[in-house]
């Protein structure tokens, strides 16, 4: 209980600093931050492998390639002069008090109780496991197996849409010479 | 089941805190990177909420669609940077206010 609430106070402070940050580069960081608040999360979820990937995936390949296109394209600089519609950041936040509010009296409130098991559940610890995941993502009577095939699929096009994206395209080339 | 005395609306209004903080944030911020952080905010949100359902349902496709999100994401990121050079490279400026060629 503690330790939720420890956690969960670290992320939203860090997901705050994220968008109030005017730097990129600290907004990435903080960003790290809270992703590895998420992953302590999962781990008291039971989902222990979930929070191995999340850790490897997101705070390990996605940051450090969102930290390498700030640097590369020396993207560095605050942000705070080039805006242009003044309107739009308080409007936002009002829209944003909006939905939080809509969205926690909803789960407090609004929605029908959903009937939780009541008797202890056993076997949490194998559902999160790197056996648990194993064994329910790719057993053909459940229904994971094919969304997993696309999902290869999908990584693929991602892989190659991303080469075609950042190569230096034949037209500016022909432009240049 | 000694965690299970946090209950389960505390994972989500907290999943519903982060993700109003991501909306916001890319309402806000006219730095298309740190747009994308702000997207990767509510995906993260989300995905807490699957698997604390998951958890307190008993349930492994909490988990399940949670790894679906992660891998989704990863090929969103990567091809979004890629767009970003390409823009980068041909006008010198990602501004998201000046880039609206593509505006019909």
């Amino acid at each position: 209980m503690i330790l939720f609430l420890i956690i969960a106070a670290i992320a939203l402070a860090t997901a705050l600093l994220v968008v109030l940050n005017p730097n990129p580069v600290r907004s990435a960081l903080f960003l790290v931050v809270n992703l590895f608040c998420i992953a302590g999360l999962y781990l008291l979820l039971n989902a222990y492998f979930l929070s191995a990937v999340q850790v490897i995936v997101y705070t390990g390949a996605i940051m450090v390639l969102f930290l390498f296109v700030i640097m590369l394209l020396n993207l560095g600089t605050p942000d705070r002069s080039l805006n242009k519609l003044k309107a739009q950041a308080p409007l936002a936040v009002l829209g944003g008090l909006i939905l939080a509010g809509t969205l926690v009296w909803a789960v407090t409130k609004g929605a029908p109780p959903i009937a939780l098991p009541t008797e202890p559940m056993v076997g949490l610890d194998t559902l999160g496991s790197p056996q648990g995941i194993g064994k329910t993502l790719y057993d053909p009577k459940k229904p994971w197996l094919f969304p997993f095939e696309v999902t290869s699929i999908l990584l693929l096009i991602a892989v190659i849409g991303s080469v075609v994206l950042a190569r230096r395209s034949y037209g500016e080339e022909a432009s240049k010479s | 089941m000694s965690m299970a005395d946090v209950p389960l609306s505390w994972y989500l209004i907290l999943s519903a805190l982060l993700f109003t903080t991501g909306v916001v944030g890319v309402l806000v911020k006219r730095n298309p990177i740190v747009i994308f952080m702000c997207v990767e905010l509510m995906l993260n949100a989300v995905n807490l909420s699957l698997v604390a359902f998951g958890r307190y349902l008993g349930d492994a496709g909490g988990q399940m669609l949670s790894i679906f999100v992660m891998a989704v994401a990863a090929a969103e990121v990567a091809v979004g940077l890629g767009i970003l050079i390409a823009i980068f490279r041909l006008r010198d400026n990602i501004n998201v206010d000046e880039t609206n060629t593509m505006r019909g």
